[in-house]
């Protein structure tokens, strides 16, 4: 058991988990996860025993209309909101554990965070955006600045390192969030709406990038989305209506779909 | 099972070194300089008026009644009061704007105490920088009319006056003492001003990085 303790220990994020077999395949597992928000006198009953298990390395998206409970749910899984019920574990880290000090450390290093406004700070370039969580992880200066130069050239913004987000276009400032969004090695990469605020071009190559990370670093992407040109690329979409998972559909199944559509055209 | 197994080799997170956030914070009031600056104004006036009333007080000697000198402090105080509201105010309204962008930084791993810092030091150089410009306006000011007002030092007795210059008594009556008082109380006073909306800013949850209505 020591040792196991200590691999644990040594293992910060990324690494497969020791503690099982159940544990090395899933990433996040939110179990009977319920959320009740009091408006007022009325209680708004978010999350009414929600379940669902995300393997490594996933690329997921959860749908659902607004008021289904699918933001709630996101940012449990996110390590945002704590439930009221149930449980959500984040690489075998029961969340509800956790206090104010370790919450940040596990976003720090563990999650990933892309927005659909991108909120990149806006006094700061492009390169010192990429570089901010790795002095927040404590990473020695000159390290941190050679992986934020190396991840923007991974999203082909090699050239514009010293530019403010104010001039930079939409889409490029979600590259460099993308970016930042990878600087500590995360195990997740959460997605809020990641094309909400681009046009349908600059949208499509944001989600080829998205996905092409997702199998370059095995890195689970969990999305929200309102967006259909995520589906073609999602491996699981999950549904989520009145607080309840509705459905789960598999890329196959997405596949059949869109083949279908396209054969009618 | 241990609280370590199962925590997952979850730390805690660690405080950012202080040169990190004084570079933070120095890089913001860079970029927002006019921004700050408005902010800052009351500080700017407040420690103008204190300047001029000092450098007068300095100048006039002991020829200054003691009535005219307690109403001068009791205004210099009010303003001062008046200023210190008017940065609070201000810097509620900074927290609102920025909310989303400390959310955000709360979800890359700030912790709240870093949050506090940043306002904290970014409100110190605001205040060090206006009460140095309010200083050096206000004795400047003060000492030009005093120039103009020109009084004679041998005014007859019973006139009422609060004191002349000429060249030579100037560097008599330089106040090197009063300039550190100015900056030291104006930064402070800043700092005082700060402190509520910098908590407020620092229970900011980082789900506040999602909202897309700010």
């Amino acid at each position: 058991m020591t040792m196991v303790q200590e691999q644990s220990q040594a293992q910060t994020n990324g690494a497969a988990s020791v503690n099982g077999e159940k544990g090395a395949e899933y990433v996040v597992r939110a179990k009977d996860v319920t959320k009740v928000f009091k408006m007022g006198t009325e209680e708004v009953h978010a999350l009414r025993g929600i379940s669902l298990d995300i393997r490594r390395g996933e690329y997921i998206s959860i749908m659902g209309p607004s008021g289904s409970g699918k933001s709630t749910f996101f940012n449990m899984i996110g390590g945002l909101d704590k439930p009221n019920n149930g449980s959500v574990f984040i690489n075998d880290t029961d969340m509800a554990q956790l206090d104010a000090q370790e919450l940040a450390f596990l976003r720090c290093h563990t999650i990933g965070y892309i927005f659909q406004t991108f909120n990149l700070i806006p006094v700061m370039t492009a390169l010192e955006n990429v570089t901010l969580p790795t002095i927040f992880a404590g990473m020695p200066a000159e390290e941190g600045t050679h992986r934020a130069i190396e991840l923007l050239e991974t999203v082909g913004l090699g050239h514009r390192l010293h530019n403010k987000p104010s001039q930079l276009s939409g889409g490029q400032q979600q590259r460099v969030a993308i970016a930042r969004s990878l600087a500590n090695r995360p195990s997740i990469i959460l997605a809020d709406e990641p094309t909400g605020n681009l046009d349908e071009k600059t949208g499509r190559a944001i989600i080829e990038l998205l996905r092409e990370l997702n199998k370059k670093e095995n890195v689970t992407i969990i999305s929200a989305t309102h967006d259909h040109k995520m589906l073609d690329v999602s491996d699981r979409i999950v549904w989520i209506r009145d607080g309840l998972v509705d459905k789960i559909q598999n890329r196959e199944d997405i596949e059949i779909q869109v083949g279908g559509i396209e054969e009618g055209h | 099972m241990s609280v370590e197994a199962r925590r997952g080799g979850v730390r805690k997170q660690v405080a950012l070194p202080w040169n990190k956030s004084i570079e933070f914070a120095y890089k913001s009031v860079k970029t927002r300089f006019g921004r700050s600056m408005v902010t800052a104004g009351g500080v700017f006036l407040g420690i103008a008026f204190l300047a001029s009333v000092l450098i007068s007080k300095a100048i006039a000697g002991s020829n200054i009644e003691p009535g005219e000198s307690a109403r001068l402090n009791w205004l210099v105080g009010l303003s001062l009061a008046v200023c210190v509201v008017g940065i609070t105010n201000a810097m509620l309204m900074s927290v609102t704007e920025r909310f989303r962008e400390i959310g955000t930084m709360k979800c890359l791993g700030a912790l709240d105490g870093f949050v506090v810092r940043i306002f904290m030091l970014e409100a110190v150089a605001m205040g060090f920088m206006a009460s140095v410009m309010g200083w050096t306006v206000g004795t400047l000011l003060m000492v030009l009319t005093k120039f103009l007002v020109g009084v004679p030092k041998n005014a007859p007795p019973g006139t009422v006056w609060y004191g002349s210059l000429d060249w030579l008594d100037l560097f008599g009556v330089w106040p090197v003492g009063s300039f550190w008082f100015c900056v030291i109380l104006g930064a402070g006073l800043t700092a005082l001003a700060t402190f509520i909306p910098a908590r407020q800013a620092a229970n900011i949850p980082p789900a506040a990085a999602l909202r897309t209505d700010v």
